[in-house]
């Protein structure tokens, strides 16, 4: 079986004369934790806005493993719903949760794309949807227990404190069912406690099999949680490698540590 | 000390608003009798109104301040309402005395009032609809008028040219509404909400221009009249007994309609609506079709509006196009403000306040757009939740591990 | 030939009406990101407060052009005094609220303001007092081009160069700039934020008035209701010419009162407003940043 589950070759992202991202290649093993790091501006959310498909890449292609085979589809030209249904899920650097809905109800959003009541499925409520709604309910629940979220079921999403809230964000992109999960800077505005909670919380999704590809600026999450590392600098990648590589890498240390070195 | 600069500042408030309404308010011309009057007392009203309103506002302010205070955060208020819905006894209990006194309201009223009472019960289904739009969905659609006119207009087409019935066209009006609505979504529902409200608002006002011009398709200003009332069985109705079924229609209108808006707010669509509205960008990263999910909750939209239309030519017998202004989509609109964006049972009592508080007093009749212009911006400013604020359901779970 | 000129000046009239009016929706659009619904109203209340001032001056006995320049000043004064008020009860209060909730609050407004100069005033239309004359030196083309086509075509043009005077070189019109590209920023550098909004719509307003007062004289009667149809077809313009952008205003105006002239001149009077809205739904939804207008990229 192909261990890829995705493949990025040559992307390319230019806004008007600006470059942001210069054919940049990347790939993920399955089951990996892949972490994409370099200083700010360096295109890291524009690539994760590219995969998902926020924004059309100017060139490139980016491959997702299909379930369960060998083949892979192209993610290129999808629309942003069409990428999560294919299996690629994400969370946001500034936190977007639905903040008029209750914290179940935004993991329940997750669960959207892979269920299908409709219009007449709502007004008659026949069993078949009865049923779904019932997975629908039950999964998420499970979910929120996984992130240690239960006790806030019925709050609104935006009376959560800011580690929760990123925490939420997790849970409802893990209902989805994705088949990589893209996190951008899941530990950003935490406190060390709930950074420490977040690394077990990752760590604990990831012995489950979850493939994961995460931007983070803290080092030492990145360090301990990473299979390998990508180091981007204005928009092109600069290395790539374990930790081990990583850290004594001349041109990261130049770029990347040696300025910017919170580690 | 703090007394004094307030009322320092009421007075400065006053004067200004003195001054800006000055030539409206105060000045009268007739430019062909050549006569000016002054009409001083106006800027007597206008000073001590605002001056009293500086003041309350003022005062509400400082109390609330000083309430905040005291509580650190308070709970999303549940008021009477909120608690009454949330326990099933209370609900069931008061929902069989609405529907109780419903039932019996004609055999108690004059014909006038059931007629005014259809009126509002007819409001309480185009902001329900409309509320699907703008309060679940958040799309802010200010042509609403338009789909509410494409149902009357079938029906009294449909009537005059091939003689069909109430109940045959009823479905066909508020099919081809929502047909209306998809035609004009797919282009629109791409554009960001500002822009979306500009649109609808002109297709609205096209949708009436094109009714007015268009003679020989639908008789022009001089509208459509002798449109049939609703039959039963071929039976024959007097005046008053149809006034009384036309009522009793729209009492199972609403129910209908409460029931099934109800069911789609608690459906996979519905949750959908409402992330659509909180977070466009983050509700595609999860997966939700935009497009189709708009385009759901237009039509949807657009096929209650279609089938008032229906009732409404029926009930009038008689309409043109100047009973579909953009005035019209606004009242509607207003309706959804004033209860409460997404609220199903806030809509429902801003229908009832919005129509038949005009009705009743009829004094105020002639301020009745006044108000409702004043009360969009007072809402929003002051009370956006609207006066019932809609609440999620809730889930309980049993402790498992 | 006659007749395509006629047209045609008729069309750079109603054109340059519309510019003024459609100034104001794009400069409150382009520093606060607001369709400032109630625009057309300020624009119905300066040509009321030019008619009030305007009739009280002639029945006490004026002469022509003081009745111009005082009616003209009054519209101004009272306009911005309105545009001013307004956005300090119905806007201000909502800056950081969610996106629609202004613009509901702006068409409140906007239905507020239509009744009260129902109610205050009346619903009748009424005679505007005929404040241009007719040129002699005209003549030989008045049945081309009237006196106030002409009167219009100039006081627009100077209008608008003052516009740009003030836009380009006073310190206003920088802070102004400055505080639409990036208001934050604007912040961090010491402009009165608060005081630039209001700028905005006090000048916004002026220009309106001084539109009502020329389209009021022109045609020859007003009604509470005229503010709404030249409102939208105003924001038409500025869409047209691509929202937040001051030159694409007055191009966006120009190319839309052309076209109703030359449509309702060539094709048929009974749908003139249908061609402003269709040409309005079409603009939205084929492209939407207008003729000059910059596209906007999403932020996420």
């Amino acid at each position: 079986m192909n261990t890829q589950i995705l493949k990025v070759n040559g992307l390319t992202m230019d806004f008007g004369g600006i470059r942001a991202l210069n054919s940049l290649d990347l790939d993920v093993n399955r089951g990996e934790i892949v972490a994409l790091i370099g200083p700010n501006g360096a295109g890291k959310t524009t690539f994760f806005n590219c995969i998902t498909g926020i924004y059309a890449p100017t060139e490139g292609e980016v491959y997702l493993a299909a379930p369960g085979s060998d083949t892979s589809v192209s993610l290129k030209g999808l629309k942003p719903n069409q990428v999560t249904e294919k299996g690629l899920a994400r969370t946001f650097q500034n936190i977007r949760l639905f903040a008029k809905m209750t914290v179940l109800e935004n993991v329940m959003i997750g669960r959207h794309c892979r269920t299908k009541a409709f219009v007449l499925g709502a007004v008659f409520r026949n069993k078949a949807t009865r049923d779904e709604e019932q997975s629908i309910l039950e999964t998420s629940y499970a979910i929120l227990q996984k992130v240690g979220l239960e006790q806030y079921v019925n709050e609104f999403a935006n009376n959560l404190p800011y580690g929760a809230q990123r925490r939420l964000e997790v849970a409802r992109a893990l209902a989805t069912e994705p088949l990589l999960l893209l996190l951008d800077e899941p530990a950003a505005g935490m406190n060390p406690q709930e950074t420490i909670e977040l690394e077990k919380l990752i760590k604990e999704i990831s012995s489950e099999g979850q493939s994961i590809l995460l931007i983070e600026h803290d080092m030492t999450l990145v360090m301990s949680l990473s299979d390998r590392i990508f180091v981007m600098d204005y928009g092109k990648k600069i290395a790539e490698g374990t930790p081990v590589e990583i850290r004594e890498n001349p041109a990261v240390i130049k770029a990347y540590l040696g300025e910017d070195v919170d580690a | 000390m703090l007394l004094i600069k307030e009322l320092k500042k009421a007075l400065g408030v006053a004067l200004w608003f003195v001054f800006l309404t000055f030539p409206i308010m105060v000045i009268k011309v007739d430019p062909i009798e050549r006569i000016i009057r002054y009409r001083w007392e106006n800027a007597a009203y206008v000073a001590i109104v605002t001056f009293t309103v500086y003041l309350v506002m003022s005062f509400i302010k400082l109390r609330k301040l000083r309430v905040t205070a005291d509580k650190k955060e308070s709970k999303p208020s549940r008021n009477v309402i909120h608690s009454i819905l949330n326990n099933k006894k209370q609900l069931a209990v008061l929902s069989f005395m609405i529907l109780a006194i419903a039932l019996v309201f004609p055999h108690f009223f004059s014909v006038y009032q059931t007629n005014v009472m259809t009126t509002a019960l007819m409001y309480v289904v185009l902001g329900l609809g409309l509320n699907i739009v703008v309060g679940m969905a958040g799309l802010l659609d200010l042509g609403f008028v338009a789909f509410y006119a494409v149902g009357a207009y079938s029906y009294a087409l449909l009537n005059y040219h091939f003689g069909l019935g109430f109940w045959v066209v009823l479905p066909i009006g508020g099919a081809l509404a929502a047909i209306f609505g998809i035609i004009l979504g797919f282009p629109v529902l791409r554009l960001r909400g500002d822009y979306l409200a500009i649109v609808t608002l002109g297709f609205g006002e096209i949708i009436r221009l094109i009714l007015e011009n268009w003679g020989e398709f639908s008789q022009g200003p001089s509208g459509i009249s002798n449109i049939s009332r609703p039959g039963f069985f071929g039976m024959d109705f007097s005046l008053e007994t149809s006034i009384m079924y036309m009522y009793y229609i729209m009492v199972i209108g609403v129910i209908v309609t409460i029931f099934i808006v109800n069911r789609l707010q608690d459906s996979r669509l519905g949750r959908a609506w409402i992330a659509l509205r909180e977070d466009e960008i983050a509700c595609q990263a999860m997966g939700i079709d935009k497009r189709k999910t708009k385009l759901a909750a237009f039509s949807l939209g657009a096929f209650w509006a279609g089938l008032i239309g229906v009732v409404f030519a029926a009930k009038t017998t008689f309409i043109n196009p100047a009973s579909f202004t953009f005035l019209e989509s606004a009242i509607i609109l207003s309706i959804v403000v004033l209860g409460g964006m997404g609220s199903i049972i806030g809509v429902i009592i801003g229908a009832f306040i919005l129509i038949l508080m005009p009705e009743y007093l009829r004094a105020l009749s002639e301020y009745r757009m006044l108000a409702f212009g004043g009360v969009m911006v007072a809402m929003m400013v002051f009370r956006p939740q609207g006066m019932i604020a809609n609440i999620r359901r809730t889930y309980k779970f049993e402790k498992q591990k | 030939m006659d007749y395509f000129i006629e047209l045609l000046f008729s069309g750079l009239t109603r054109g340059s009406i519309y510019a003024l009016i459609a100034l104001g929706y794009t400069m409150v659009y382009g520093i606060i990101g607001l369709i400032n619904f109630a625009h057309g109203e300020i624009y119905m209340i300066g040509a009321f407060t030019a008619f009030i001032v305007a009739t009280v001056l002639s029945i006490y006995g004026f002469p022509l052009l003081a009745i111009i320049v005082i009616a003209g000043v009054a519209a101004a004064v009272w306009s911005s005094a309105y545009g001013y008020t307004i956005e300090k009860i119905a806007y201000k209060p909502l800056r950081h609220a969610p996106r629609l909730s202004p613009l509901i609050s702006a068409i409140g407004m906007s239905i507020f303001l239509q009744n009260y100069v129902l109610l205050a005033q009346t619903s009748d239309f009424l005679p505007f007092p005929a404040l241009i004359p007719e040129f002699e030196f005209m003549e030989p083309v008045a049945h081309i081009v009237g006196s106030s086509d002409l009167v219009i075509l100039i006081t627009t043009t100077i209008v608008m160069l003052i516009l740009t005077y003030i836009i380009k070189f006073t310190r206003v019109g920088k802070a102004m700039r400055a505080t639409a590209q990036d208001r934050t920023m604007a912040m961090l550098v010491g402009i009165n934020v608060n005081q630039i909004i209001s700028a905005t719509f006090i000048i916004g307003s002026a220009l309106a008035a001084i539109g009502g007062l020329l389209i009021a004289s022109h045609i020859g009667q007003i009604n509470f209701y005229i503010g709404f149809i030249a409102g939208i077809k105003a924001f038409t313009a500025a869409v047209l010419g691509g929202i937040g952008s001051i030159p694409g205003a007055v191009l966006g105006s120009l190319v839309l009162g052309l076209t109703e002239s030359f449509a309702t001149g060539y094709v048929s009077s009974d749908y003139e407003d249908v061609f402003a809205f269709s040409l309005l739904v079409l603009i939205l939804i084929f492209k939407p940043s207008g003729l000059l207008g910059k596209a906007e990229t999403k932020k996420v």
